[in-house]
């Protein structure tokens, strides 16, 4: 294995996060404005469900949406990469496909953990409780599965698809269902049961738990059983995406 | 010895043959130039001979090894700079050399030690530590070029390396690229859509269009092959006498009458031009303007093709292209 294409393509990643910190402010906006008018806004309206405050059960599902659209966004960046970028450049140099694939996915699993970690101090602030358990660091753990799973399919259509508009509507084409029908904003049990079954279908329904379980100690199924499926669904992805990407030609 | 062999190379496209069956070679320490229109079919060709594109037929040799079945060897031995920026430009430029090298798994002393040098040939050494969003076109080039050096290939590839800069920092950039090929030897294929650059770097053109190549040799082979220089006179008086006077002359090899003007195709137009003057003071005739027109590639071109290389219309890549280079300003 290239293990030195996976070490700079986590290092570059992780050296741009650092330095942009105007987009670091940019990206926190979204999850910030979610914790307020979802959290604080609605959770006074609906106050208690699932066994605790609203507010306690949309702080998960906040950081699973915002790892959602960051990862996205971060993998199928390779589109433009591979026009313009840096990837090119990658390409010709004697490594494998697959180790840059997995550079990548490191390095963007990297930042969005990053990020989720100042999402969680923006909840503290806000009046968010962890209950500390010997669980709790595997919250970091799902951060990097949900990112894993999310990156790979943002760098499998980035693969696939090569032109800038058609792409625009793809992403959204799934990133919208993929954050809606899952257990992020609602409990998926209060679904009707076709749409609920849907929603048990979604990665991100068993990260978001896993995060659920691992914060507030309040899932719907068992953290081991989350594990599983999110360890599981992010080597699928990565295993698609590093097949989809060995495939693309450069444009 | 070849360091490249190209037989029969061929790339198709949905809708259209990209490369059509071209074959050539370029010689250890050569400068070769792949020289046509945008869209004839030179990038394609790189990437071919890149390993980024695989063949619909044919075959070639790069630097000792097969771009179908040896494609890490063939990476190994060749650098490319690519027609389209490929640095990362929210890093420093010695972070963008220092994360090539990694690439190449060149070992922490050797690396510093290239850094080092390759900083000084492009003479970027007080800006290795800027962030490359900060650099001109020019310095972008010149990175790109010297990052291509990092791993000491044997044959570097440039795609267009002077387009979209001004022409100072075009000149600028032939001269590192003679320099480099003069100081390390390194065998060097260029594309490009201008004849000056072609004609002032390379050793030998190849000639494409539509996926071809129409004409392959030295620049100067390529002119004598149209028959020399025109001079065009323009007579007052006697335009059928000049004529039959200069026809004796053996080293005019053609005479073209048209209206008052005479189009003569010669070699040396310019210590020619006096021994026509004294002709048609002998005969009583005078010539009211003379002209030289010493062939150019631009020519050669127009006698193979029928055609100028001109810029063609710019897809949405072009546009691109011109966005990011108004902001990299």
């Amino acid at each position: 294995m290239d293990t030195n294409a996976i070490y700079v393509l986590w290092l570059r990643d992780t050296k741009r996060f650092l330095r942009a910190k105007s987009r670091i402010i940019g990206m926190l906006m979204m999850p910030i404005f979610f914790l307020l008018g979802l959290g604080l806004g609605l959770g006074s309206l609906i106050g208690y469900i699932a066994g605790g405050t609203y507010f306690e059960f949309i702080v998960p599902g906040i950081i699973g949406m915002s790892l959602l659209f960051t990862s996205i966004f971060t993998g199928s960046a390779v589109l433009w990469d591979r026009q313009f970028g840096f990837l090119k450049e990658i390409l010709v140099t004697p490594n494998s496909r697959t180790a840059i694939v997995i550079g990548r996915v490191a390095g963007g699993a990297t930042t969005a953990i990053l990020q989720s970690i100042l999402v969680v101090f923006i909840a503290l602030i806000i009046g968010f409780n962890v209950s500390i358990t010997a669980y709790t660091i595997l919250a970091l753990v799902f951060m990097a599965l949900i990112a894993a799973t999310f990156i790979s399919l943002g760098l499998a259509l980035g693969s696939m698809i090569s032109d800038f508009q058609g792409f625009q509507l793809v992403t959204s084409f799934f990133t919208m269902p993929l954050f809606f029908l899952s257990d992020s904003i609602f409990p998926a049990s209060s679904l009707p049961a076709v749409v609920r079954d849907i929603t048990y279908l979604n990665p991100l329904t068993y990260g978001v738990d896993g995060l659920r379980n691992a914060l507030v100690g309040a899932g719907t199924f068992s953290i081991w059983m989350d594990l599983g499926i999110m360890v599981l669904s992010s080597l699928v992805m990565i295993a698609i995406a590093a097949y989809a990407f060995s495939k693309t030609e450069v444009g | 010895m070849d360091m490249i062999k190209v037989e029969g190379l061929t790339k198709d496209f949905a809708q259209l043959r990209a490369v059509d069956n071209i074959s050539f070679t370029v010689k250890e320490g050569e400068i070769f130039g792949l020289l046509g229109p945008n869209g004839a079919g030179k990038t394609t060709s790189i990437k071919m001979l890149t390993t980024l594109l695989p063949p619909t037929s044919g075959d070639a040799i790069v630097a000792g090894y097969n771009i179908k079945k040896d494609q890490n060897s063939v990476r190994k031995n060749i650098g490319i700079i690519f027609q389209d920026p490929s640095l990362d430009e929210d890093l420093t430029g010695r972070e963008n050399l220092e994360f090539h090298a990694i690439l190449y798994k060149i070992d922490k002393p050797t690396r510093t030690k290239r850094i080092a040098e390759v900083l000084k040939l492009v003479e970027l050494e007080d800006k290795a530590d800027t962030l490359v969003r900060n650099y001109s076109g020019g310095m972008k080039r010149r990175l790109e070029i010297g990052r291509g050096l990092i791993h000491n290939p044997k044959i570097l590839f440039l795609d267009e390396p002077t387009i979209g800069l001004d022409p100072q920092t075009r000149r600028h950039i032939w001269e590192y690229i003679k320099k480099l090929n003069e100081s390390s030897k390194t065998t060097l294929i260029l594309t490009t859509h201008y004849i000056e650059e072609a004609d002032y770097l390379c050793n030998r053109v190849a000639f494409v269009d539509h996926g071809k190549v129409v004409a392959l040799d030295t620049p100067k082979a390529l002119k004598d092959k149209l028959g020399g220089d025109v001079v065009s006179l323009e007579i007052k008086n006697g335009v059928d006498a000049l004529e039959e006077a200069l026809k004796e002359m053996k080293w005019i090899k053609t005479i073209a009458k048209h209206d008052s003007f005479l189009d003569l195709t010669l070699q040396e137009g310019e210590k020619r031009i006096p021994e026509i003057i004294k002709v048609a003071d002998k005969n009583k005739i005078s010539i009211s303007s003379v002209s030289l027109h010493k062939p150019s590639l631009e020519d050669v071109f127009i006698h193979y093709t029928g055609k100028t290389i001109r810029e063609e219309e710019g897809g949405w890549k072009d546009s691109m292209r011109a966005m990011r280079s108004a902001r990299g300003r």
